[in-house]
C-alpha cells in the first residue's frame, strides 16, 4: 500500500498558516502548563532531597514531623553523642550537631510582607556535616557571638539582608557577617548563627533536632534501633536524605495534583481547538481526498494523512510550550512549604522524562483530535468526492 | 430581528463547528470560574473574619508562644472588652492526610467571641464541664461521620502522646463564610498535661484573641497593647483578625498567583480556539460576503454579520458555562472535604465569567472582520471556497 507522501501533509498545515498557528498555540500553551506543573514539583522535591546528605542522620523527638515541632533535651543530646558509630572529625571529636531550628518573620522583597525564615543554630561540626554550604561572600560566623550568615536564596528574597547589616529578633541585633551557597538546596532559604547564642536569646533550654554521620552506612539500623528503644530518649532517627524527601512531599503533590488537573481540562479545549480545525481541513479537502482516492490511494493511507496531520499540527504544539516551558528555569521561585511553615526558594527543574512526558501529551491531544475527522475522511466515498469537487 | 435571524442560521450552519467550539467555550468557562472560587476560598478566612477582634502574638514569628500572665494586663487595656486565647494543636487524626485545624481554647471566653459559632446551649454545657471533651464544625462532623459522643484520637506533633477527646459539641456556621472545619478542645486540660509531663513548657498560649469595642479604634488598641509588652522578655505584635488571616495566604502567595495565571491562560487558549472558528468562517463564507458587497451592503455590515455570530455563540457557551459551575462546584467541594472552609462561587466571578466570554467572542472575531471588510468584491467572487 502506497503511502501519501509526507511533503503533501506538512505543506498542507502551511497553506493554512492562521489555522495551524492558532491550534498548535493553543496546544503550545496546554503543554507549556503542563511541563511548568511537573517542572515546578520536580524543582521542590530535588531542592529538598540535595538538602539531605547520605551518610547523615537526623534525629528529631518521636512523632515531630518537623524540625521545629521536635526538641530534644540537653540531656538527650548528650548520650545521644556518645552512641557508638558515629563517625569523627580529625581531632577525633564526634561529628554531631545539637541545633535549635525556630521560624522568624522578615518582610520579603517581593510584596513588603512578612513570611517565616528558618533560623538554625550551629556550630563548627555542623558545618562539617554540611560540606555542600559554602561562603561566597564576607566570611563564617565566629562561635559566641551575635554574628550570623545568610542563605543566597534568603538575601535575595528578603528586605534589608546586606552584609554589614544588623537583624532584630529574640531582643538582640544580630550582624550579618557572610552569605552562603548551598548549592539551591534548601540551606538555601536559611538564616544560621550560633547554637548556644540562638538557646540563650530565644531562652530555650532545648535543641530541636541532632544531626551526626555514620562512620558507616550499614550501622543506621542497629543506632537507629538503640535511639528508638531507649525509654529515656523517646527520639527517632531517619536518614537525613528521607527526612528531607519527606518534607517536599505534602507541597510537591499538591501541585502535581492542581497542575495536573488543570492541564487535563485545558486539554479539552485544546483537543476541541484541534478536531474543528482537522474537520475543517477535511471539509475544504473533499475533492482533494477523492482524486487521492481515484489514484489508487487506499482508505488507510489517507486516514494515516490525516493522523499525520493532526500529530505534526500537536508536535509542533508540543515543541513550542516545551521550548517556552524550558525558559522557566531561569526563574526561582519562593513560597511558604506549608509541612515546614517556612519559606522555601526553589527553581523549575526540567527533566528528560518531563520532556518526554510532555510530547507524549501533546501527541495524545493530536491523535484524540485528528481521529474522528481522519476517520471520516477514509470513509467517504469516491463517487461523493469527486462530485463535491 | 431580520440581522438576529441571520445570526443565528449563520452560527449554525456548521453545526459540528459551532457545537465543538461551544464544548471548549464551555469548559473553559467553567475552569475559569472554579479556578477563580478556588482562589477565593484561600481568602475564606480573611472574609469570615471580624472587624471586632484582634490577634496578639509574638513578635518573632507565630511559632513562639506568650506568657499566660499577659490575659491580665491585656483586660487592663483600654477599648478591649473581651480576652481569650488558642493554642495551634497541630494532631494528626490517623493519618496526615485527614489535616484539619485543631486549637486548645479557653472554651467559655472563647465562644463568647466567636457567637457565629450556633452551637446548641446543653451541648456547650457539656462541653463546658467535660474538660476533655471537644467540640468540632459541622462541615467536620460529616466529613469524618462523628456523632457526639464519639472518641477522637489525635496523635500530637508539639504536644507528644496520643490525646482522646471525646465529642460534646457541633456548631452550625452563622453564614456561609464560617468556618466549620475545625475542633476546639480544652487549653486547660492540654495545660494540665503538660505541666505534669514538661515542666517548661505550661503556661503557655500561642495567640490571644482579644474583643473590642469598637472595629475604629483597631489600630489605636493594638498599638497600645504592643506598647505595653515592648522590651519585655515576649514582645508582642497585635493585628486584626482579617491581617493575620492574610499573613497565611500571602505565605501561598506564589501559589495562588500561579493559579490565577493559569486561569487567565485558559480563556487566551479557549480564544485560540474561537479565533480559528471565525478565521475558517470568514475565509468559507468569503465569496458570500463578496456577493453582500455587491449587492451594496457596507462594509460595516459584513462586519457587523462576522462579530455578531462570534459574539451569539461566546454569550451561548459562556451562559451555559456559567450554569455548569454550580453543579461542578458542589462536587468539588464535596470532593476536597475540609481543604477549603468555605466554597462559594460569587456574583463577581460568574460576572467575570460572562465578561470573559463575551471578550474572547469579540476578539476572536476582530481579524476575520478587518479582513473581511477590505476584500476587494472581484477577488472574492472570483474565489471558490
Amino acid at each position: 500500500m502506497r503511502a501519501v507522501p509526507f511533503s503533501y501533509i506538512a505543506r498542507n498545515l502551511w497553506v493554512r498558516r492562521v489555522t495551524t498557528l492558532l491550534t498548535a498555540g493553543g496546544m503550545a500553551l496546554v503543554v507549556y502548563v503542563f511541563a511548568t506543573v511537573l517542572m515546578m514539583s520536580e524543582g521542590i522535591r530535588s531542592t529538598l532531597v540535595a538538602t539531605g546528605q547520605s551518610d547523615n542522620v537526623m534525629v528529631l523527638r518521636k512523632g515531630a514531623g518537623a524540625e521545629i515541632n521536635s526538641a530534644i533535651g540537653r540531656e538527650q543530646a548528650a548520650i545521644l553523642s556518645t552512641l557508638p558509630g558515629i563517625a569523627t572529625d580529625g581531632a577525633g571529636r564526634p561529628l554531631v550537631s545539637a541545633e535549635p531550628v525556630v521560624l522568624i518573620n522578615l518582610p520579603k522583597r517581593s510584596n513588603g510582607k512578612p513570611s517565616n525564615v528558618t533560623v538554625r543554630g550551629t556550630s563548627a561540626l555542623g558545618l562539617q556535616l554540611r560540606p555542600g554550604v559554602k561562603i561566597v561572600e564576607g566570611r563564617m560566623f565566629r562561635p559566641g557571638t551575635s554574628e550570623i550568615v545568610v542563605g543566597r536564596a534568603t538575601a535575595l528574597g528578603f528586605v534589608g539582608i546586606d552584609l554589614g547589616a544588623t537583624l532584630r529578633f529574640a531582643g538582640r541585633e544580630w550582624l550579618i557577617v557572610g552569605r552562603y551557597d548551598s548549592g539551591r538546596s534548601g540551606f538555601d532559604s536559611e538564616v544560621w548563627g550560633d547554637a548556644e547564642q540562638m538557646l540563650q536569646a530565644f531562652r530555650r533550654n532545648a535543641y530541636s533536632i541532632m544531626v551526626f554521620r555514620l562512620a558507616d552506612p550499614s550501622l543506621f539500623d542497629g543506632i537507629r534501633a538503640r535511639i528508638e528503644d531507649d525509654p529515656r530518649l523517646a527520639l527517632e532517627a531517619k536518614p537525613e536524605i528521607r527526612f528531607y524527601a519527606e518534607q517536599s512531599e505534602a507541597l510537591a503533590t499538591f501541585i502535581n495534583i492542581l497542575g495536573l488537573s488543570l492541564a487535563v481540562i485545558f486539554s479539552i479545549g485544546a483537543v476541541v481547538g484541534a478536531m474543528i480545525t482537522m474537520f475543517a481541513a477535511v471539509a475544504s479537502r473533499i475533492g482533494e481526498i477523492g482524486t487521492l482516492r481515484a489514484l489508487g490511494f487506499r482508505r488507510g493511507a489517507v486516514l494515516t494523512a490525516f493522523m499525520a496531520e493532526s500529530l505534526l499540527l500537536a508536535a509542533l504544539g508540543g515543541l513550542v510550550g516545551l521550548a517556552a516551558a524550558s525558559g522557566m528555569q531561569a526563574v526561582d521561585v519562593s513560597t511558604t512549604n506549608f509541612q515546614t511553615f517556612a519559606e522555601l526558594a526553589f527553581r523549575f527543574v526540567m527533566t528528560p522524562r518531563i520532556a518526554v512526558q510532555a510530547m507524549v501529551f501533546a501527541l495524545a491531544m493530536g491523535v484524540v483530535g485528528g481521529f474522528i475527522p481522519a476517520w471520516r475522511a477514509a470513509r467517504l466515498q469516491i463517487v461523493d468526492c469527486l462530485r463535491a469537487a | 430581528m431580520f440581522l438576529l435571524k441571520l445570526l443565528l442560521k449563520n452560527a449554525f450552519r456548521h453545526k459540528l463547528r459551532t457545537g465543538l467550539t461551544m464544548v471548549g467555550l464551555v469548559v473553559a468557562i467553567c475552569a475559569f470560574g472554579l479556578l477563580r472560587t478556588i482562589v477565593d476560598a484561600w481568602y475564606a478566612g480573611v472574609e469570615g473574619s471580624s472587624s471586632t477582634r484582634l490577634v496578639v502574638r509574638s513578635n518573632i514569628s507565630l511559632t513562639f508562644p506568650l506568657p499566660l500572665n499577659y490575659a491580665q494586663r491585656l483586660r487592663a487595656v483600654e477599648g478591649v472588652q473581651q480576652v481569650s486565647w488558642a493554642n495551634w494543636f497541630g494532631g494528626v487524626y490517623i493519618t496526615e492526610r485527614n489535616f484539619f485545624p485543631q486549637f486548645a481554647v479557653d472554651p467559655v471566653s472563647y465562644l463568647a467571641l466567636y457567637p457565629e459559632y450556633r452551637i446548641p446551649d446543653e451541648q456547650k454545657l457539656a462541653f463546658y464541664r467535660d474538660r476533655q471533651g471537644a467540640i468540632v464544625g459541622r462541615k467536620l462532623a460529616d466529613k469524618f461521620g462523628w456523632q457526639i459522643g464519639d472518641q477522637i484520637p489525635l496523635r500530637g506533633t508539639i504536644y507528644p502522646g496520643t490525646w482522646t477527646f471525646t465529642l460534646r459539641g457541633i456548631w452550625d456556621g452563622a453564614d456561609v463564610k464560617t468556618d466549620e472545619s475545625q475542633l476546639l478542645m480544652h487549653w486547660g486540660y492540654i495545660n494540665e498535661v503538660l505541666r505534669q509531663r514538661y515542666k517548661g513548657r505550661s503556661d503557655q498560649v500561642g495567640v490571644y484573641i482579644v474583643g473590642i469595642d469598637e472595629p475604629n479604634n483597631a489600630a489605636a488598641v493594638g498599638q497600645r497593647v504592643d506598647k505595653m509588652f515592648t522590651n519585655s522578655l515576649a514582645e508582642t505584635m497585635t493585628e486584626t483578625e482579617a491581617a493575620f488571616q492574610l499573613s497565611f495566604v500571602s505565605m501561598s502567595e506564589a501559589i495562588l498567583v500561579a493559579v490565577q495565571a493559569v486561569s487567565l491562560i485558559i480563556v487566551v487558549i479557549i480564544m485560540a480556539v474561537m479565533a480559528n472558528t471565525m478565521t475558517m468562517t470568514a475565509r468559507e463564507r468569503l465569496a458570500e460576503y463578496a456577493t453582500l458587497k455587491a449587492l451594496g451592503f457596507s462594509p460595516g455590515f459584513v462586519v457587523r454579520l462576522l462579530f455578531g455570530e462570534s459574539l451569539l455563540i461566546a454569550a451561548l457557551g459562556g451562559v451555559a458555562g456559567l450554569l455548569l459551575t454550580w453543579p461542578l462546584a458542589a462536587v468539588f467541594r464535596s470532593a476536597v472535604g475540609t481543604l477549603f472552609p468555605v466554597f462559594q462561587v460569587s456574583g463577581l466571578t460568574m460576572a467575570l465569567q460572562l465578561a470573559a466570554a463575551l471578550g474572547v467572542g469579540a476578539v476572536a472575531a476582530a481579524w476575520p472582520a478587518w479582513r473581511m471588510s477590505r476584500i476587494d468584491i472581484v477577488a472574492g467572487l472570483r474565489h471558490v471556497g
